[in-house]
């Protein structure tokens, strides 16, 4: 019974965990498909470069692993912002009004980027600089959960608390929330709403970064698939969530990581079947389609 | 001529779709006072203030604003020369509040709220109330104040009083009557009593073309000439 509830406890908390690094990632998805209509497939890139950037960066600098981590992860962020403003205002911007078209330009730039990654760093995973205090673990319930399980949780709360708080004290997220119920009519009350475009291209570059940064800490390392496999879950998360809610898209990734890990473990246990996790996830994603397919929240940045 | 003219549409054309809905529209509207914008359902008369905001892509023709040709422009950067656009179908941001929905438009920071609270007092009464959940007489008041919070010269106004109960449409009609003290404005409206009103000057499409421009007075008197051109009987309604 006790090992029961650890089990449980460790399987919760580590969904928590995965489910913070696709909501980092879904949040920045979810608000450029809200606001102008993109699925943006070159968030994966910014995954990947954003952690890649973090991890070279590490390599360079000296200190103990925290400083490290710290700067290199901020160096990572401060890349995912500027490499999502600079694909919105090279890529994006000249498209306007041809959302089939932009669709396809990040598809490409996905795999441009992607090559990029191998052609610069090899197809070798990299190992980040780990303190040891994250591979520690505390216990909780009989559970011993890793550290870095609450780094990830804790930041990306932190990351909820202040997206929900930008979106609602401030004009720009006022003009983010207006933008997404009707771009046109923004516009039209005399607001320049590209400006804004680009800042939300920066904020989900830099998100996703952070995702990828993360994600390092997680698994110990980084790839050049990161970002991929990260993207696929975030696209269902956004699309469970619904497009351009935040709080839907913090619920979803919250479901899915958990969903995940459940089904991984109690369904795998039963059925001796690796791939129970995923086909989990599919089915929930059909099964909210079904049942409100607009998602969860409907079409407001909130 | 150009220093008293508010407004100059010189041949504008406009498709949407494979149909050719403005096939060389003009017009000019003089500094001051209402000038209604008539023709039957579907003639194009949204389409127009539509293209005069840069919302939908025009092939041909010029635009001119205060005299400044505005044709290229953006539609944000149409909107700071001055111009004030409510929209056929309201549009307002169903899940800001109220007092959201004016903030967003305000430009310059120092809104005109005194007045738009004094034309439409519910509006503060209910500013933190989710513009969505307003009635849609309510939606019109916040789609108007958006327009009247800044010190525009141009208000081009759709319809207003569309599905609207009696009551409401002559506190839509007032509120068009103090609009038109501080800009001069360009209204589309499908009901004739309240063109009447607040009109002085008309311009009538037709065929995606105008086929009329004159005092209101004039048109108005004449039943035969409004039934002949908006396919409707005139006079009060
Ligand atoms: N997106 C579109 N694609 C093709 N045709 C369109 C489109 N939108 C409108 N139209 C057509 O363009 C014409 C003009 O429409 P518009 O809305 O400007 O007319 P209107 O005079 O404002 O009509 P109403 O009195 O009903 O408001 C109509 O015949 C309409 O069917
Ligand atoms: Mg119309």
């Amino acid at each position: 019974m006790e090992a029961t509830i650890s089990t449980f406890v460790l399987l919760t908390i580590t969904g928590l965990g995965l489910g913070a690094m696709y909501f980092l990632v879904a949040s920045g998805l979810s608000l450029i498909y809200g606001l102008m209509g993109v699925l943006n497939f070159a968030h994966g890139a910014f995954i990947t470069f954003g952690a890649y950037v973090a991890w070279w960066i590490t390599d360079q600098i000296g200190g103990s692993f925290e400083v490290r981590l710290l700067v290199g992860g901020a160096c990572g962020l401060a890349f995912g912002a500027a490499l999502g403003a600079l694909v919105e205002l090279v890529f994006i911007r000249p498209l306007y009004r041809r959302p089939v078209e932009q669709v396809l330009v990040t598809v490409g730039l996905a795999l441009a980027l992607g090559a990029l990654v191998y052609g610069i760093w090899g197809a070798d995973a990299k190992f980040f600089p780990i303190p040891d205090w994250t591979l520690d673990t505390t216990t909780i319930l009989g559970a011993n959960i890793p550290n870095d399980r609450f780094v990830e949780i804790g930041v990306a709360a932190v990351v909820l608390v202040g997206l929900i708080a930008l979106l609602r004290f401030t004009r720009i997220g006022l003009v983010i929330r207006a933008g997404v119920e009707n771009r046109a009519m923004v516009t039209a009350l005399g607001i320049d709403v590209r400006k804004t475009f680009t800042l939300v291209f920066a904020i989900g570059g830099s998100l996703a970064a952070l995702a990828g940064v993360l994600s390092g800490v997680y698994y110990g390392n980084v790839d050049p698939v990161r970002g991929t496999s990260l993207l696929i879950y975030a696209f269902i998360v956004v699309v469970i969530g619904g497009f351009g809610s935040i709080g839907g898209s913090a619920v979803a990734a919250v479901a899915v990581g958990l969903v995940q890990q459940y089904a991984n473990f109690y369904v795998a246990d039963w059925l001796d079947w690796s791939g129970a996790g995923d086909v989990s996830v599919m089915l929930l994603l059909a099964s909210v389609l079904l049942l409100r397919p607009e998602g969860l929240a409907p079409k407001v940045a909130h | 001529m150009s220093a008293v003219t508010a407004l100059r549409v010189e041949d504008l054309h406009v498709y949407l779709g494979e149909s050719h809905v403005l096939q060389g529209v003009s017009f000019s509207v003089a500094k001051g006072g209402v000038t209604a914008l008539l023709g039957r359902n579907g003639v194009g008369k949204t389409t127009t203030l539509r293209a005069l905001m840069g919302l939908v892509p025009r092939t041909r023709g010029t635009v001119e604003v205060q005299g400044e040709n505005v044709t290229r422009l953006p539609t944000h950067a149409i909107v700071r020369r001055g111009v004030g656009y409510v929209p056929e179908d309201r549009d307002v941001f169903a899940g800001l509040t109220v007092e959201e929905n004016l903030r967003l438009s305000e430009r310059g920071g120092d809104g005109r709220y005194d007045l738009v609270y004094d034309l439409f007092p519910e509006l503060r009464e209910r500013g933190r109330q989710r513009a969505g959940t307003l009635s849609g007489g309510q939606q019109q008041m916040v789609a108007i104040a958006r327009a009247l919070l800044n010190d525009n010269s141009l208000l081009l106004v759709d319809e207003p009083t569309k599905g609207l109960a009696p009551l409401l449409v002559t506190e839509v009609a007032v509120a068009l009557e103090r609009a038109a003290e501080l800009a001069t404005t360009v209204l589309v409206e499908q009901n004739l009593g309240v063109a009447q009103r607040v009109a002085q000057h008309v311009v009538v499409l037709d065929g995606g073309r105008v086929v009329h421009e004159g005092t209101a007075a004039e048109l108005f008197a004449s039943p035969e000439r409004v039934r002949e051109l908006l396919g409707v009987h005139g006079g009060h309604n």
